[in-house]
């Protein structure tokens, strides 16, 4: 059988003071032929959460599907969105519902919390999850992890008192951050290209930006 | 048929091909065709698909209409197994069927046909059990193009041109350098017949017999089938044996 076509993409996302940024090219490649160019991975899972993954495709969409469907769900329930950290649970737990049929989808969950904060999940195929102030999945978060670990600087998640993961840097420059992170992981990863879709999430709402990539 | 549904999993996880093949819980093809190719055009889409059916590497059938127009505003190209093709031809019937009966003035466009097959395929591929087949799906609905494909994985997406199988490989090259918005019909027809003239000459499963299918606003029309022009008077296979001392 022909080896699964798997969206090897690449997915940053940055926690702010007040504002996330989600970021994912916008390449679905199988094997070593490109499937299309102009692909979004990025979905917006309620008013504060935007999620990116990469993985299965297939297995991808139909997450997307359930979380939609359990969200609103939960509006009719309590007549609200649900929140970033609320989202996280629920998309840990239906992860976890197919530990022993996986989603074969590694996911980056952005958005603000409760208290208009920037925050950051990021998950393993079936469902641990942690909060950080930046993460990256897919092909490229092996070149992009580093560079923002050395760029980013967090605290090490063993101090006490907990120190805040979130960035000090402004929106715009995290932006910047972010262009420059997938500029160089386009070089060296032929799975990530075409297109970059930038996601930001502040008080104001959501906006999504655009940027060429290298298309070889 | 006698095999439980855990020991055919059990089968899955520890045996190979043949294992799989003769329980039929991964389905194995055996009537084939080979790739479809959609474009949208100025007033649609464009589909089109030769009329092979092939069994392994025999040409068993030779009139195989592999494209089929869906409700009022899609058509269907499939590449893969010719009786899951048909299988899934059953259940759109049931489905516009339906969609009928509601009598309400609405129509499933194309992009709810998709939906529903992308469900299907995923369903199947997840109770081990797939149709096999790569979906072209295209139509047009109150001025909408739409285009996508989906298959037998579940893997799906819409773009400006999609194609299955060989034609991945050597007709998404040609449309990506030459499909451009608006292109009139007679433009689409000719970059279509690029396409498949190269798939002629490369993939062995293609026939020369295909059709070209239009879905526009007023609807479907399947032309009827027809042979491409093609070059075989390369000058090295005019006197193939000049040259070869003691050859015939």
């Amino acid at each position: 059988m022909e080896g699964e076509p798997l969206i090897y993409l690449t997915c940053v996302a940055i926690a702010g003071a007040d504002y996330c940024v989600i970021a994912a090219d916008t390449r679905m490649s199988t094997g070593y032929s490109i499937l299309t160019r102009d692909y979004s991975k990025i979905c917006q899972l309620a008013e504060k959460s935007v999620m990116a993954s990469s993985g299965f495709q297939a297995d991808v969409r139909a997450l997307q599907k359930v979380l939609a469907a359990r969200h609103l769900i939960y509006q009719h329930q309590h007549n609200k969105q649900m929140s970033c950290p609320a989202m996280a649970q629920l998309l840990s737990n239906t992860l976890y519902y197919k530990r022993f049929f996986p989603y074969y989808a590694f996911n980056v969950l952005g958005g603000l919390d409760n208290e208009g904060k920037g925050c950051v999940f990021t998950y393993d195929a079936v469902g641990s999850y942690e909060r950080v102030g930046y993460s990256s999945q897919g092909s490229g978060s092996t070149l992009i992890m580093p560079f923002l670990d050395n760029q980013l600087k967090s605290p090490s998640p063993l101090l006490l008192p907990a120190q805040d993961a979130v960035t000090p840097l402004s929106e715009p420059e995290a932006i910047d951050l972010v262009k420059t992170c997938f500029a160089s992981a386009t070089e060296r990863d032929i799975y990530t290209g075409d297109k970059l879709e930038i996601v930001v999430l502040n008080a104001n709402g959501i906006r999504r930006d655009y940027m060429e990539l290298r298309k070889d | 048929m006698g095999t439980s549904k855990n020991s055919a999993y059990a089968y899955q996880i520890v045996g190979g091909w043949d294992r799989l093949a003769s329980l039929n819980t991964w389905g194995y093809p055996y009537v084939t065709g080979t790739s479809v190719i959609g474009i949208k055009y100025k007033d649609g889409i464009l589909m089109t698909a030769d009329m092979g059916g092939s069994y392994g590497s025999t040409l068993r059938y030779k009139s195989v209409e592999r494209m089929k127009p869906v409700g009022k505003h899609s058509l269907l190209g499939a590449s893969g197994e010719i009786s899951d093709f048909q299988e899934i031809l059953s259940y759109l019937d049931e489905l516009i069927l339906y969609d009928n009966m509601w009598d309400d003035g609405n129509s499933l466009g194309p992009k709810e046909v998709h939906n529903y097959l992308t469900r299907v395929m995923y369903n199947r591929r997840n109770k081990f059990n797939p149709l096999w087949n790569s979906l072209v799906l295209g139509g047009i609905k109150n001025g909408q193009k739409y285009l996508g494909t989906v298959n037998m994985i579940g893997v799906h997406f819409e773009d400006n041109h999609v194609a299955t199988g060989f034609g991945n490989h050597l007709a998404r090259p040609i449309l990506r350098d030459e499909w451009h918005e608006n292109l009139s019909f007679e433009e689409g027809v000719k970059l279509l017949e690029k396409c498949m003239r190269v798939l002629l000459y490369r993939d062995r499963s293609a026939v020369n017999k295909l059709q070209i299918a239009k879905i526009t606003e007023e609807g479907v029309t399947l032309s009827k089938p027809y042979a491409l022009k093609t070059f075989w008077q390369f000058s090295a296979f005019q006197n193939p044996t000049v040259g070869a001392e003691g050859s015939w």
